[in-house]
Parts: structure tokens; C-alpha cells; sequence
């Protein structure tokens, strides 16, 4: 779901000057009341200008002497003002308002905020309802406009590569784009030579600022990657798994030989849980303060880091769990197993939600892009293929690697990531919510080892790739989403505005039995208790009160109220009720005949003796 | 003249029965010596009475006063022509009329019937016909001569039956004798009964039992018939030691034992006793125990087969029980069981060392012309089955050996042979896979994929080798089986529709899964692929691919099929067995109560995975999640989804800007705390009800208006 672009609290809201424009509505106190200060209405960001510096792709930085990287921005195509007021007004000093009225906002704009699903048709509704119903989608635009009219606010664009004509991007190489990005961004790629302590995992803090390794050999360490300050680096002596953040950065888990262990920023070990042994993936939900374990032993495991219960241990009955992945829109947990199936988790259920076959050997790797409508699955027979999950479960398009991805990640734009072997694919699609095209590759890269970690960065242009030889941060423009909302994950953050956000989206936890498939299925009535109750109430009273009664007509003065004009009376009254159902019946006619048509091409006679 | 022969009949009749002295039941049992005149009437008389015997035509006969020669419609009467009805006469019609018709069917029926012929049948053979007839048959009855067959008198059988004195003195002593003996007996049973040494009992009753032994033993030589059905004897009594309760310590004295066994030893032993002696009258009677044999069929490894030509060899002689037969399995468990000498003490495995000598003998030459028999068979029909391990019972044997190994070179060629047939079959029509998967493989590999020399080439074969309980087919699984046998014909005919339909929809996914994806061509090339590079690797790996996929498809469509079985909503079988019919072990309900006591669940709505192939979506409801969302539609809304209309637009600050969640979430009335809100009055509304409160109003507010122009007045004042 779209949520509304906000900025951060880092940047101080400005404050309005023109106060008394718009009148407020009168309130009965307002007789006794001074002038209060209006409400802080967000304002244009002040501190754009860092923003800006700090991505590698701004079209400015990318130019080059030696290769003309042009891009373009993209024109969010306008559409004529909405609203004029016919006459021109004047103002005091008699200037002309060229722009009169307001703002004119895009209609996709607009249409991305509006949630109301109209593809629904409604059972015919008596007028108070549809007062209320209109009520309902008035109200929703109003939101939604304002809603459009603040993406204002979302100044910053994403960036991106392109050849000259006819060139491939794919051979553009890391170097190349280093040397043409600015010296910030440029800094933003780099390699940790860690060749000892073996093949590395990595993961990104929500607000992408910090990253976390460890290696196979023990080796766990976490770092402000931006600034390159370390925070804590230790040797857990034992094997290591997996590591990742928990909600924020001043918490790590790492998955190890035997235990889960939970260690601060400060490389000090908070706790060992030992319900949860022999992990080999995690995997972090960050609103509903889940950590998701998958074991050798073939459980998937729910720990609530809020209050530290373990919520659900589900068997999944396919052996060695070593593949999951998170789909970040409805925090539905998909595993994959060696039979070639896919599953889908949710802490709620004992059995998946659904099952999904998707390659003829097993799966090695999974990945769910942000918007939770793509799937990419690489399996034994070095496949990679991409699923739509949006209900068909069905496959948009597959490609033969020559060696099979080994890893697989999305990034917040939908660029697809790949690791076979020592070498790094990416593929890019035309737009965010579009699926890669597998066409050609946007990027690739060869690594100093053998890939054992993928992850896009939040928010910045950067993929995390560790490998046996180290850690290596690639520069992919376009990858991120540019514009961060400052409340929700801010890489800027200091602590106390960490504190705060932390107290808040606790406020906030969503209960782990909502993870469905569908996270709208709670503005949903529930259906089936809905009929039982009506069932049980008509069951209760002995009829139903909501049926009309039948019609008696009332009896009439002055002889008029014979037992043939009673009859005449309510024989009126039935055959009006008659002919409104035969109109209704001939409404829905038509579209029958037109779902029939279709079936057969051209009646014949013989159809007769068709059975 | 008929009649009066039938007359003359009766009167024979008359006279034999008075002879034989019968119960004087019959009411024609009155004075001989009457007129003739009366003897018409009284014959008459007669008549009716007997036909009046059978009691449907009692209705048909009326009495006649007065003679007549008229014969009525309803009776038949033949009194005044005196000549006697013919059935025959009456049966043919005067007229075809067919009125008669009813008639006709009566009169069919009583020729048909025989009503009291059947009692006199025996007296009308020896009935005396002629004056000197009767004479003699007179004479004869009043001797007491019989009449059948006159052999000896009962006088002449009497008289012989006396004896001489000295006979009938020799047989009073004779008498005398045996029941001074029995007393004896009987004296010193008690005697001995008396006697309550148990050391003695002991003593006597492994004396009898040696006793019966040899008897038995005795009587097996002489007489193996009456061996048999002593040992017949013996089962009978292990029949009723188990109906009964005889000796397993529930009885009075026993439980008054049970009350001192804790104390006292004597009664323990006494109760174990009783257990003892139930238990070997519970135990099975061993007919022949081949020992060295047994033994051998006991190391095999669980195989399921000892001879039963030993048996048979034994019951030849006599006639065939079908008790003394036994399953082969049950008897090599008992075998097992009974590993310890000490059960051979019992009396019926005594006498297996004499079958001993003779057994094996035989037992070898039947073996070997089973295995004769069931090598032609299979060369006959072709059908190369899996050669039985007949004969490893007798390992040690060297012809059986031999015999072994024949039969396993033999199969072993078979199986050769068909293989390459086969593959000269179907090489046209197989895949490069398949070839390729079977060529490099040889003899070798083979074992590896099959587990079984043989391979099922069609469904039936399949199904047949299925039933034979396969020894060899457990490790496989079935699923396997299939998919080996439906790859190697792919233009298999299969006859079920059912198994179609299945194939399609697999072929489908199959579809969906292996469409050829255009493979990628990337810049860099991982460097472990150039490692890879050689060609047959490459192959291996594409085959172990093929391999994996075929069995991930067909597993996912039966987890797919158990998945919609159990979503299904399943039928309630609401018959209770025995109910309304004869009960009994092993009875079913009959279909048709099966039937109507079946209620048929509703059919669901159809599956969203209907169409998916390669999905399975759980259906089942999340109840945490539906315990958050709303099941009570509010007021004006009639049809859940005008309600869910209004609720879908977020209301919270995460989706909306501040301006309008502020607006969103704004309270319908706004109160400042603190402030204090006066009760409203009719006139704040406007709310006027009738001209008497207009007037009020009109008479207050000058007064109002004029309190508050004062305080103005004040303030205007004071400032």
C-alpha cells in the first residue's frame, strides 16, 4: 500500500507565515481564546541539497567526457488543470493571477492513492446507503489529491545507466562508473579483502546506514558502512550461519552452529536461545517484531523480539530448511525445499498457504520484490524464473543461466540480482511495480570469490555481495528508492529520534496471526460468522424481520371497503411487486447472453442433437 | 360294476384293519351284515364321508332327499344311473363354454391330488382278492405268520432264542465274575484316590502318560488309522481345554487359592499347576517335526517357505485332513518357537525321528520336480518372473545347489534377452533421455535404477506383479515403479479414462515446467562452468535432472490430490452394523442401508487452485486473523460489501497526510475541557410549540435583554 511521502524530523518544520488565510472553522470557546499558533503544516525541505549529494546517479554528477551517460527525467506527463475559475480575479495591486485556483494534481497520481476497489459491483442499495456510500468515495478523493498534491515533497529521483546508442550497459564496469560518479558516491563502492574467516553473509539496517557480516569461520562484525566507523567486531569461535539486524541497529542476530545468539552494537552477547538451534536462515518482519528462523531440523520458527516468546514453531515436513526469503508486503514467509516447491508461511497457520511448484530439481534460491507482487526462483536445473504472486501463482518468464543462481535479491525498485558463482547479474525492469526483464542484463560484475551474500541497500545505489573473498559494495544506479520517509526509516536518524521511533513502532506491532496472504483482508467483513449469526438470530426469533410484511390494505370508509375492493387492492399491489421482478430478471438477461455468446462460434442445426 | 368292486375293496379294507387292530376312528367302522337295499345307500354314505375327508369339498356335496336323474349345475350326482363318473368324461367339455373352465381346474386339481391313496397304498398290495384268499390270509394273521417275508415265526425266533442250563449257568458266572471285577476296580480307585502322597500322583501320572506313549506309538505301526484319531482325540480335547475355564484359575477353589498363594507355597504351586496343565492342553500337537530341516528353514532370512511335502508324505497314507495341512508360514514360526528340546518331549512330536528317514528323500525329488514344472512354465509363457529362492531351505544340499544356480543363469538370460528385444522396440520412439540414460549404464547401472531383473511393461503386468506380494519390489517405491514403466512406453495405451485425465493434467505441468527458456547469454562467465566444460559431466548431470524432475512433478500432483481429498467435505456414514439385521462376525451392512443411511455432504465452493496446476493454496480459514475483523454489519448497510466500501480507505497517519488524518480522525463533537455547555433551550433550536409559549418568550426576553443591557451598562460604567 502506498503510504503518504513524509520528511524526516531532522529537517524543521517552517513556519507558516501566512496564518488567517484559509478561516478556520468557529468553535463556541473561540469568544474566550487567543489566537493559537496554526497547525505545522510540513514544508519543503530545507537540507535538499545534502540529499541530493548523496546519490551517485544525480544526472549532473553522472556526466562524463568519456561516455555520455545522459539521463533523462522521467516527464510525469501533466494533465491540463483540473480546475479554472472562468473569470480572471484581481488582486489589490491589480496584477493578474495567472494560476488562478488550485494547483493542478496528475490523475496517476492521484488514482495511486485511491484504495477503494470499484471493480466490485454493488447489490442495488437503498439511498440512505448510497448517501453514505458517496459519502465514503468523495472523502476518499479528498484524501487522495492531498495525498498526490504532497508527492511535491518526494524530490529526489532515482537514478540510472544508459549506453549510448546500442550500447549494452552490461559492459559498463564498475571502475567506469566510479570514476564518473561523484567523490561521495564514489566512496560508497569498495571491497573488504577477508580472505581468512571464509565465505561471508551480510545484511543492511532498515535505514540502510549500517551493515553487518559474518563469516563462516566466525567472524561477525558491524559497521556504519557510509562512514566506515566500526562498532563492534568480534570472533563468536563457532560457526556462523546467518546475521542480521533486528529492528534497529543496536541489535544483531546471528545465527551460529548451535544457537541463536543476540548480540548489541557493542559486540556483547545479550542472549543465547536455544529453542531455536541449528538455524540456518533468518529472516527479519519489521513491523510485527518477528524473527523468522529456519532450521536444519526442518522447523520454521516465529520469536517475538518484543517480549522474547517464541510465537510459532512450524513443522515444514521437507527436510533441511535452507532457502527463505520474506515478502516484504504481506510478511509471508516462502520457503524453498529440495523438491522443487515453493512455501508460503505464515505464523498463524500450521500448514503453508500455499504450495508452489516451480523447478523439476530443488530450489536454490528465492527472492520477493518490495512490492510483494514478483517472485524470482533459481533451481538445480539452472533456472531462473519469474512468478506473479498476485493469486495466479503462475510464471512470467524464465531463463537458462549457464550455472544457475546460486542467490537471488530484489532491490526496492525491482532490480533483480543474481549470484552464480564468482559473478554478479542484474537485471533491470521497465518500471517499479514491473517485473525484470531477463532480456538482457542491466549490470554484471565478477566478484574476487564465490557469492554467499546478496542485499540491495535500502535507499542508497549500493548492492552488498559477500563472498569467500570478502565483502564487495557494487554501485547499481536506479537500485533505490530515492526519497526516504523520514518517521519510518531515516538514515539520518540520531539516537533519541531512534529511541522515539523505536517506542513507537512498538505502539505499533502488528499481532503476528494477521500475516495472510491478503494484508487487506482485514478491511473485510467476515463472511462466514456473519451469515451464521443472521442464521441463528432468524433461528432465535422463528422469522425474519427484515422481510417486508405482506400487504394488507387498510379498510376504507363509505362502503368502499368491500371484500372485492380489498381483493382488487391487494391484487394491484402484487402484480406492481410482480413486474419489478420480471424488470430485474430482463436487467440481468443481457449479460448472460453475452457470456454466452462467446462459447459456441455459430449456432448449427445439428447442435440440436448435441448432448 | 366299478362300483361294487370298490365296494369289495373297502370291505377288504374293513376287515384288515379290525385284523391289524387300528384305532376306530373312521366312521365307517359299523355292522357288515345289513341288506343290499341299504348297501347302495350306505355306499353312498361312504363315499361322501371319505371325500368329506379333504375338506374343500365338503360344500359340494348336498343332500339329496329324493331321487333324481337330473344332474343339477352345482352337484354332480350319480345315484339313480348307477354307474360311476369318469374323470375323463366330465373333463372333456359338452359345450366349449367357458364356464366349465372353472370346473375343469377344480376336478384337474383333485385327480391331481391323491387323497387317501397314499395310507392304503401298502394293504391294497397284500389284500386278498378271492374267498380262498381271504381263507388263508385269515389263517395266516392268526399264526402270526408274516406276510412279507416268511423266514422265522416269532415262535420259531423265541425258540431259538433258549438257551441250554449249562449255558445260561456259565454266563451267570460269567456275570458274576465281571462285576466282582468292576468292584474291585471301583474299591481300589477309591483306595488310591484316597492316597495323598504326591509324590505318588506324580509318580502315576508320568507312568500313564509312558503308558499312553507307547501305545500310541504301538498302535501308529499296527494301526495308523487309529493313531490318527487318537490324535484326533487329543485336538478335540485342546478344542474344549480352550472354550472352557477349566484350568485357568478362575474357578472357586482356584480364587480361594489365589487368597493363600501370597502365604502359602503348596498353593502356589498347586495354582501354577493348573496353568501348567492349561497350557499343555492348549498346546498344538506337533504331527511331524523335521528337526534338521526346520532348523534350516529357521536361518533363512524371514523367507516364507519350508516343505510341505513332508506333511504330505505322512497324511498319504491315510485319508487327507485338512486339519493336518498348514500354512507354510505358520508352521515355520512354530518351527521357531519351538527351538528347544524340551517341547519334544511332548507326545505327538515323538514320533518325528521315524518320518525322519524317509522325508528328505522324497522331499528332494518332489522339490526337483517343482523346480522341473516351474522352469518349462516359464519358458512357455515368456513371462520371466522372478525366480522364486525355492530352494535355499536346503542350502547345504548339494543338487539343490545346483538347481539354484541353473534357475538364476536362466533367468539372468531371459531377462537379457528381453531387454534387448525391448530395446530394439522402442529405440525408434524413445527420447535421446532415455537412450542416453540407458546406454552408458549397461549391466551395471541396471540394479541401480530397477532393483529387479525384470521390468513390468504394461499396467496389468504391473498390477499382477503387485499382487504377488513382489519381495523385491518394497524398496522401491511405487511411485517409482509407475513413473519407470509409464517413461519406457510412452505410447502406452492407457485404457482407463481416469488415468488419462490424470496424464493430461500432468502433461500440463509438465509443460509449464521443462518449456525450453532461452538460455542466457552472460558477459561473464562464472568460472566454475569453464571447469565444467566437459561434455559427458554435462550429460550425467542433465540425466540426474530428468531423473529428480520426473518424480517432483508426479509428487507434487499426489500431495496435490491428498491436499483437495482432504478439503473435501466428507459424507456421513450414518449406519450402525447389526442394526436390523443378523448379526455376526465379518457381516456388512447391506448397500442399500449403507445407502440410505449415508448423507452426502454438501459439494463446497469449487478450489482456487483449480486451474493452477502447479499450485496447492491452503483453504482452510486463519481464525486469529478473523477474530480481528467485523461480523456484525452497522445499521444502514445491508450487504457486507456497501460496508466494506466504506472502511477501505486507511484512516491512519501512515497513509494519509497530517491535514488529513487530522481531518479523518476529528471527533464528531469537539469539547474543550473544562468549559462548561449549558442544557439547550427550546428557543436555542427554534422551537416553538404553541402561541401560549410564544408569548412567554415574547413576555421573558424584553426582561433578558434588558438584565443584560444593564451589565453592559455596568461595564461601560466600570471602565
Amino acid at each position: 500500500m502506498e503510504t503518504v511521502p513524509k520528511l524526516g524530523n531532522n529537517v524543521p518544520p517552517k513556519k507558516d507565515k501566512l496564518q488567517g488565510k484559509k478561516k478556520k472553522p468557529r468553535r463556541y470557546w473561540e469568544e474566550e481564546t487567543t489566537q493559537t499558533a496554526a497547525g505545522a503544516s510540513p514544508g519543503p525541505p530545507r537540507k535538499r541539497k545534502r540529499n541530493r549529494e548523496l546519490r551517485p546517479q544525480k544526472p549532473k554528477n553522472t556526466h562524463s567526457t568519456k561516455k555520455s551517460r545522459i539521463s533523462k527525467k522521467p516527464q510525469v506527463p501533466k494533465k491540463p488543470r483540473e480546475r479554472r475559475s472562468p473569470g480572471p480575479q484581481r488582486s489589490l495591486s491589480g496584477a493578474q493571477d495567472p494560476f488562478t485556483g488550485p494547483a493542478p494534481v496528475p490523475v496517476e497520481v492521484v488514482q495511486k492513492f485511491c484504495r477503494i476497489d470499484k471493480s466490485k459491483k454493488l447489490p442495488r442499495s437503498e439511498t440512505k446507503i448510497r448517501s453514505r456510500l458517496e459519502a465514503a468515495e468523495a472523502q476518499e478523493e479528498e484524501i487522495s489529491v492531498k495525498a498526490a498534491r504532497s508527492e511535491l515533497l518526494l524530490a529526489e529521483e532515482p537514478g540510472f545507466l544508459e549506453g549510448e546508442d546500442g550500447e549494452d550497459t552490461a559492459k559498463i564496469r564498475q571502475a567506469d562508473i566510479v570514476e564518473a560518479v561523484d567523490v561521495a558516491s564514489a566512496a560508497k563502492h569498495f571491497d573488504l579483502n577477508l580472505r581468512q574467516f571464509g565465505p561471508y553473509r551480510l545484511n543492511y539496517s532498515r535505514t540502510g546506514r549500517h551493515l553487518a557480516f559474518g563469516g563462516r569461520r566466525g567472524h561477525v562484525a558491524a559497521l556504519d558502512w557510509v562512514t566506515k566507523k566500526l562498532m563492534c567486531e568480534i570472533n563468536v569461535m563457532e560457526a556462523v550461519r546467518d546475521i542480521r539486524f533486528l529492528h534497529s541497529e543496536a541489535l544483531l542476530a546471528v545465527a551460529q552452529n548451535r544457537w541463536l545468539h543476540i548480540y548489541d552494537n557493542q559486540g556483547i552477547e545479550l542472549h543465547c536461545i536455544r529453542r531455536c538451534d541449528r538455524i540456518t536462515q533468518l529472516e527479519f518482519l519489521p513491523f510485527h517484531f518477528l524473527l523468522a528462523t529456519a532450521s536444519e531440523t526442518g522447523f520454521l520458527t516465529y520469536l517475538d523480539v518484543s517480549v522474547g516468546k517464541i510465537v510459532a514453531a512450524l513443522n515444514a515436513r521437507a527436510g533441511r530448511l535452507n532457502i527463505m526469503t520474506q515478502n516484504p508486503y504481506n510478511a509471508v514467509i516462502h520457503l524453498g525445499h529440495s523438491n522443487g516447491t515453493v512455501s508460503l508461511w505464515s505464523p498463524a497457520m500450521k500448514e503453508p498457504l500455499a504450495k508452489i511448484l516451480c523447478h523439476r530439481g530443488g530450489v536454490r534460491a528465492v527472492a520477493v520484490d518490495s512490492t510483494g507482487t514478483h517472485m524470482a526462483t533459481s533451481g538445480l536445473d539452472h533456472q531462473l524464473k519469474i512468478f506473479d504472486l498476485r493469486g495466479t501463482f503462475q510464471p512470467l518468464s524464465a531463463r537458462t543461466l549457464p550455472q544457475g543462481a546460486g542467490h537471488l535479491a530484489f532491490s526496492q525498485r525491482g532490480l533483480l540480482a543474481a549470484g552464480t558463482g564468482d559473478v554478479v547479474n542484474i537485471w533491470a525492469g521497465q518500471g517499479k511495480a514491473s517485473p525484470p526483464s531477463l532480456e538482457q542484463p542491466y549490470l554484471t560484475h565478477r566478484l574476487l570469490g564465490h557469492v554467499h551474500g546478496l542485499q540491495f541497500c535500502p535507499f542508497e545505489d549500493v548492492l552488498g555481495v559477500g563472498h569467500s573473498g570478502g565483502i564487495t559494495s557494487m554501485l547499481v544506479p536506479g537500485a533505490a528508492e530515492p526519497n526516504f520517509d523520514g518517521l519510518e526509516s531515516n538514515p539520518y536518524r540520531s539516537r533519541k529520534q531512534r529511541q522515539e521511533w523505536e517506542v513507537k513502532a512498538l505502539l505499533e506491532k502488528v499481532p503476528a496471526e494477521l500475516i495472510c496472504l491478503d494484508p487487506r483482508a482485514l478491511a473485510e467483513v467476515d463472511v462466514i460468522s456473519l451469515e451464521q449469526e443472521e442464521k441463528e438470530r432468524l433461528e432465535r426469533l422463528g422469522y425474519n424481520p427484515d422481510t417486508k410484511p405482506p400487504f394488507q390494505p387498510k379498510p376504507k370508509q363509505k362502503g368502499r371497503s368491500s371484500t372485492a375492493s380489498l381483493v382488487k387492492r391487494k391484487r394491484k399491489v402484487m402484480d406492481e411487486e410482480h413486474r419489478d421482478k420480471v424488470r430485474q430478471s430482463l436487467e440481468q438477461q443481457p449479460q448472460k447472453q453475452e457470456k454466452a455468446k462467446p462459447m459456441g462460434a455459430r449456432p448449427s442445426a445439428l447442435d440440436r442433437f448435441v448432448r | 360294476m366299478s362300483s361294487s368292486r370298490a365296494a369289495e375293496s373297502l370291505l377288504a379294507l374293513n376287515q384288515q384293519e379290525e385284523l391289524e387292530d387300528l384305532p376306530r376312528e373312521y366312521p365307517l367302522s359299523t355292522s357288515e351284515d345289513e341288506g343290499d337295499s341299504d348297501g347302495e345307500r350306505k355306499h353312498q354314505k361312504l363315499l361322501e364321508a371319505i371325500s368329506s375327508l379333504d375338506g374343500k369339498n365338503r360344500r359340494k356335496l348336498a343332500e339329496r332327499s329324493e331321487a333324481s336323474l337330473k344332474v343339477s349345475e352345482f352337484s354332480v350326482s350319480s345315484e339313480g344311473s348307477g354307474e360311476k363318473l369318469v374323470l375323463s368324461d366330465l373333463l372333456e367339455p359338452v359345450k366349449t363354454s367357458s364356464s366349465l373352465a372353472a370346473v375343469k381346474k377344480q376336478l384337474n386339481r383333485v385327480k391331481s391330488k391323491k387323497t387317501v391313496e397314499l395310507p392304503l397304498h401298502r394293504e391294497e398290495i397284500e389284500r386278498a382278492r378271492t374267498p380262498l384268499e381271504q381263507e388263508i390270509f385269515n389263517l395266516l394273521h392268526k399264526n402270526k405268520q408274516p406276510v412279507t417275508d416268511p423266514l422265522l415265526t416269532p415262535m420259531e425266533k423265541a425258540s431259538l432264542k433258549a438257551m441250554s442250563l449249562e449255558e445260561v449257568k456259565m454266563r451267570r458266572a460269567e456275570l458274576q465274575r465281571a462285576r466282582a471285577l468292576q468292584s474291585y476296580y471301583e474299591a481300589r480307585a477309591r483306595r488310591e484316590k484316597k492316597i495323598k502322597s504326591k509324590k505318588y500322583h506324580k509318580l502315576l501320572k508320568k507312568g500313564k502318560a509312558k503308558q499312553a506313549l507307547k501305545e500310541f506309538e504301538k498302535l501308529r505301526k499296527v494301526n495308523p488309522a487309529a493313531a490318527l484319531e487318537e490324535l484326533e482325540k487329543l485336538e478335540k480335547a485342546r478344542m474344549m481345554e480352550r472354550m472352557s475355564l477349566k484350568h485357568q484359575n478362575s474357578g472357586k477353589w482356584a480364587k480361594s487359592k489365589a487368597v493363600m498363594a501370597k502365604y502359602d507355597l503348596e498353593a502356589r504351586q498347586a495354582m501354577q499347576e493348573q496353568l501348567a496343565r492349561n497350557k499343555e492342553l492348549m498346546q498344538k500337537i506337533q504331527v511331524a517335526s523335521e528337526s534338521a530341516e526346520e532348523e534350516g528353514g529357521a536361518e533363512e532370512e524371514g523367507e516364507p517357505f519350508v516343505p510341505d511335502v513332508v506333511n504330505e508324505v505322512q497324511v498319504k497314507a491315510d485319508r487327507p485332513n485338512p486339519w493336518m495341512f498348514r500354512n507354510h508360514s505358520g508352521d515355520t514360526k512354530e518351527a521357531e518357537v519351538q527351538g528347544d528340546p524340551e517341547e519334544l518331549a511332548e507326545p505327538a512330536a515323538q514320533e518325528a525321528p521315524e518320518s525322519e528317514e524317509e522325508g528328505p528323500v522324497v522331499a528332494e525329488e518332489i522339490l526337483l520336480k517343482e523346480f522341473e514344472e516351474r522352469r518349462s512354465l516359464r519358458q512357455k509363457s515368456g513371462l520371466n518372473q522372478i525366480a522364486k529362492p525355492v530352494g535355499s531351505q536346503e542350502a547345504k544340499d548339494l543338487s539343490s545347489q545346483e538347481v539354484l544356480s541353473e534357475l538364476r543363469a536362466l533367468s539372468q538370460k531371459l531377462n537379457r534377452e528381453s531387454h534387448q528385444s525391448r530395446k530394439q522396440e522402442l529405440s525408434s520412439t524413445r527420447t535421446v533421455l532415455a537412450v542416453q540414460r540407458e546406454e552408458p549404464a549397461g549391466e551395471e547401472e541396471e540394479p541401480l535404477l530397477l532393483q529387479r531383473p525384470e521390468r513390468a511393461r504394461t499396467l496389468d503386468e504391473l498390477e499382477e506383479l503387485g499382487k504377488e506380494g513382489c519381495f523385491q519390489n518394497k524398496e522401491l517405491p511405487r511411485v517409482a515403479v509407475e513413473g519407470q514403466q509409464l517413461e519406457r512406453n510412452p505410447s502406452n495405451h492407457l485404457g482407463v479414462p481416469k488415468e488419462k485425465k490424470r496424464k493430461e493434467q500432468m502433461i500440463d505441468l509438465q509443460n509449464l515446467l521443462t518449456t525450453k527458456s532461452p538460455s542466457m547469454k552472460s558477459l561473464a562467465v562464472p568460472t566454475t562452468v569453464e571447469e565444467l566444460e566437459d561434455e559427458e559431466r554435462d550429460q550425467r548431470q542433465m540425466i540426474k535432472e530428468a531423473f529428480a524432475g520426473d518424480d517432483v512433478i508426479r509428487d507434487f500432483l499426489k500431495e496435490k490430490r491428498e491436499a483437495v481429498e482432504a478439503s473435501k467435505p466428507k459424507d456421513v456414514d450414518l449406519t450402525l452394523p447389526g442394526w436390523g439385521e443378523w448379526g455376526g462376525v465379518g457381516l456388512k451392512p447391506s448397500a442399500k442401508k449403507r445407502r440410505r443411511f449415508l448423507v452426502k455432504a454438501p459439494e463446497g465452493p469449487p478450489r482456487k487452485d483449480k486451474n493452477l496446476p502447479n499450485v496447492i493454496l491452503n483453504e482452510k480459514r486463519n481464525i486469529h486473523a478473523v477474530a480481528h475483523q467485523v461480523r456484525m454489519l452497522p445499521y444502514p448497510f445491508t450487504h457486507h460489501q456497501q460496508f466494506e466500501r466504506t472502511i477501505q480507505t486507511p484512516i491512519g497517519s501512515t497513509w494519509n497526510t497530517q491535514r488529513s488524518f487530522q481531518k479523518l480522525t476529528m471527533p464528531k463533537v469537539v469539547t474543550k475541557p473544562g468549559h462548561i455547555i449549558k442544557p439547550i433551550k427550546a428557543e436555542d433550536v427554534g422551537y416553538r410549540s404553541s402561541s401560549r409559549s410564544d408569548l412567554s418568550v415574547v413576555q421573558r426576553n424584553p426582561k433578558r435583554l434588558s438584565i443584560r443591557h444593564k451589565k453592559q451598562l455596568k461595564k461601560i460604567s466600570v471602565d
